[in-house]
């Protein structure tokens, strides 16, 4: 039998299984009442507790069982597991009717096992990043054993065209280059751009907002912005190569200069664009945070309004916005679909934004969505850039998440 | 070192003038925003909207006898540079199902091809100019015309531009999605109650929270090369399936929905516990018949954003392989299937004009039913709202 059918059957057989306990145990405890018996819990509860000892221990049996075949390859016929968990749930079945007497604390049980549920759900978060951490992990290093980690960080050329060869059963495969000082240089190229549109815009927005606009305005005004942040990177993505690009490069011929339709401006200022709304929201809680008596003494010595804003309010603020900037770079960073569409293919180690460069995340797609082989090294290379990527943006998540911190101890906000 | 009056008030003109100016600038940058906006949607409109229609050509259909064999010979020779290669390609299937038909003619509005349709539209196409006349001349009689375009919403996806549609992609993104909300609701709801209501706070729980904090800010592709990891290479999970999709974008989701229900938990007062607790309720029976119900308007809001969020989310779904050619409309939760954002990712690389066209009316549809969801969830939110 299938894997698919045999899930099936046994979902069916403890559904059923689950029913009959349902019912066997309400109509045992309704006729222990009617007899005149003082009970702890209601007969709905001792139902459900009997539901719960037959699915739990058989769920448990299956998954373990499960994991067992998959992780240790251990040798159990599924249709064995299938027939141990639905025994187990038989037995537990009997044991949650058994159960049903006037002095068991039924209502107590089922609390219990609730909340190591709950407990159990939230454990989940936990594995996920483990999960991504492991599987990112271990790939890489199948990588690192095949190509020195070494060349990876410092190398100036990335040319994984030659394992490509070597994959297809010509060459060895020796000629594939896998620095990735390029790559990282047109990440952070991109990235600065976006940061050059997005933290002035977003910062005076957020001055703005908080600052000046009636609050009319400002109740407009959020929400608007947040419509930014909310259209999808392949809009923004084809918007940068089909509308901005043709613009750059017409603006830079204009100049005389020569600019590629895959230049770094395009994605950059439309990645700066979306960013905005991520500074402008943070920055703008940040400066509603700072304590009004600081305005107030700052007006009542005789400084103007744009000096109170310029010398107090920003400077009390910075450890805030910061921490805005921090996030909306690493944003930036991570973002895959705008330079995927709009950036260009070739590995560039250029200072000039109106040639053609690209990221970490553009080599990610190109080295998974090719027609490798998964076991070859180009494609193992695309976890040893996402492992540093992950790196990267960890760091400056954790560096914001401090600075944010210090702003909130220091003023003592705590909607922050 | 004195000043006289005038200097000072000179002074103090220079200050106020320089103060007004970051007014204007700081108004200036919001401006800049907001007009970018307008002229995104500006573009996006004037590109997207004409592929709401499409040429069509009214002409007479000959079913003969050589049209069964070859379906060019049931239309005028002057004809068959201008209409589908779709359509010529049906007719012989059509009549070998009905082979009644032979000997009829029929006047119907036939696809025509998309050269036709963007010269219609005033973009560059590959017509001659004798072609050119031709079109003119049967517009001029009412033989070509521009009509709703039923194909884009009611077919699939196709390499010839005319034929292309939404359809599979937007089932697609329907089963992804109820894939993404049957795993990320449950265990983001049953994350939050734990960690709001029965969780002591400790390092465990400070984990976790922490945790999910540094999930929400994880780059989308690093959640790609999970889902491919885990789930398709270890857990063999049919690659391109909505299922390897839609647990991918589950566990994105799962920080939004967890944060967004956490504050709707805290939101319900605690007066409203003490009474449950006072009447010698259990913690679950607080949580379950008192604080779950008051807070569900706020944790719907929060699951609508996040599957909005995850709708247009594209990076990691073209790492799980849901980039695939999908003419067909998906049949099952394991079968390949593609998103919308990943038909306009796969459209966007088509080099045919009329594929521009396609992808900026794809967006359209994307961002229609975007809007409509976070419009939804505020909807929701300012009816449900409640001031304790």
């Amino acid at each position: 039998m299938q894997t698919n059918q045999l899930l099936l059957l046994f979902c069916t057989v403890l559904l059923l299984l689950g029913l009959v306990a349902y019912f066997v145990g309400r109509a045992k405890a309704s006729r222990v009442r009617a007899s005149g018996a003082a009970m702890f819990a209601q007969p709905d509860q001792y139902a459900w507790f009997a539901v719960l000892s037959t699915a739990g221990p058989a769920v448990l049996v299956g998954a373990v069982g499960s994991l067992l075949l998959l992780l240790l390859g251990a040798d159990i016929p599924p249709l064995y597991l299938l027939a141990a968990s639905l025994v187990v749930a038989a037995a537990g079945l009997a044991v949650g009717i058994t159960q049903v007497k006037p002095e068991f604390h039924a209502r107590q049980a089922i609390e219990r096992v609730i909340r190591w549920i709950l407990a159990g759900a939230a454990l989940i978060s936990i594995f996920t990043t483990f999960g991504i951490l492991f599987s990112i992990i271990s790939e890489a290093l199948r990588f690192f054993q095949m190509h020195s980690f070494w060349e990876f960080i410092t190398g100036t050329n990335w040319n994984p065209g030659a394992s490509f060869l070597a994959s297809a059963g010509r060459g060895d495969g020796s000629g594939a280059e896998f620095g990735s000082v390029p790559l990282f240089a047109g990440t952070f190229m991109i990235t600065a751009i976006a940061m050059l549109v997005a933290v002035p815009v977003g910062l005076l927005s957020a001055i703005y907002m908080s600052e000046y606009a009636p609050t009319r305005v400002r109740t407009i005004a959020k929400p608007v912005l947040e419509v930014l942040a909310g259209i999808p990177t392949v809009v923004y993505g084809f918007f940068a190569a089909i509308t901005v690009a043709p613009i750059i490069v017409n603006i830079a011929g204009f100049f005389g200069l020569d600019a590629s339709y895959n230049n770094a401006v395009a994605p950059g200022v439309v990645m700066g664009i979306m960013i905005i709304p991520f500074i402008s929201s943070l920055s703008d809680d940040v400066i509603n945070s700072v304590p009004d008596s600081m305005r107030q003494g700052s007006l009542a010595l005789g400084m103007t309004k744009g000096e109170t804003i310029r010398d107090v309010v920003i400077p009390a603020a910075l450890p805030g916005i910061i921490s805005a900037s921090l996030l909306g770079m690493s944003r930036a960073l991570g973002e895959t679909m705008i330079v995927v569409m709009a950036a260009g293919m070739r590995p560039n180690l250029t200072a000039n934004p109106l040639e053609d460069m690209t990221t970490v995340t553009v080599r990610i797609v190109a080295a998974l969505t090719g027609d490798q082989e998964f076991e070859s090294a180009e494609t193992l290379s695309a976890f040893a850039l996402g492992l540093v990527l992950f790196a990267v943006t960890l760091t400056l998540n954790l560096v914001s998440v401090l600075m944010i911190r210090r702003f909130r101890e220091k003023y003592r906000v705590n909607n922050l | 070192m004195s000043h006289t009056f005038d200097e000072i008030s000179q002074q103090l003109k220079r200050r106020h003038r320089k103060s007004s100016r970051l007014k204007w600038v700081s108004m200036g940058a919001l401006g800049l925003a907001g007009l970018f906006l307008v002229l995104f949607f500006a573009d996006m409109l004037s590109k997207g909207l004409p592929a709401f229609q499409q040429a069509y050509i009214n002409t007479e259909i000959r079913y003969s006898e050589e049209a069964s064999r070859d379906g060019r010979q049931a239309f005028d020779e002057d004809l068959i540079p201008l209409i589908s290669r779709t359509v010529v390609r049906v007719i012989p299937l059509q009549l070998r199902d009905n082979p009644e038909l032979i000997g009829t003619s029929e006047q119907r509005w036939m696809l025509a091809n998309s050269a036709v349709d963007q010269y219609l539209k005033g973009h560059r196409n590959r017509l001659s100019e004798q072609e050119k006349a031709e079109i003119d001349e049967r517009v001029a009689a009412g033989q070509v015309d521009l009509r709703f375009n039923k194909t884009f919403f009611g077919s699939g996806d196709s390499k010839i531009a005319e034929n292309a549609g939404i359809l599979s992609a937007v089932v697609g993104t329907v089963m992804t999605m109820i894939v993404t909300l049957l795993i990320a609701f449950p265990i983001g709801v049953m994350t939050a109650i734990y960690l709001e209501e029965f969780a002591p706070d400790n390092r465990f729980t400070q984990a976790i929270e922490i945790n999910i904090n540094n999930l929400a800010a994880i780059p989308s592709i690093l959640f790609g090369l999970l889902g491919l990891a885990i789930f398709i290479n270890f857990f063999g999970v049919p690659r391109s399936s909505p299922l390897a999709g839609g647990m991918t974008l589950a566990l994105m989701t799962l920080p939004v929905i967890i944060i967004s229900t956490r504050t709707a938990l805290r939101s319900v007062p605690d007066s409203i516990r003490h009474a449950a607790f006072g009447v010698g309720c259990s913690r679950w029976q607080v949580v379950r018949d008192h604080v779950l119900p008051l807070a569900m308007p706020g944790i719907m809001t929060g699951s609508i954003i996040g599957l909005a969020q995850a709708m247009g989310e594209t990076a990691p779904l073209i790492i799980v392989g849901m980039v695939a050619f999908i003419p067909d409309v998906g049949a099952s939760f394991t079968n390949a299937a593609t998103v919308m954002p990943a038909q306009i990712f796969t459209w966007s690389g088509e080099p045919e004009q009329a594929f521009v066209e396609k992808t900026a009316g794809g967006i359209l549809v994307l961002l229609t039913i975007l809007i409509s969801l976070n419009a939804f969830a505020v909807v929701l939110r300012k009816k449900f709202e409640r001031r304790w």
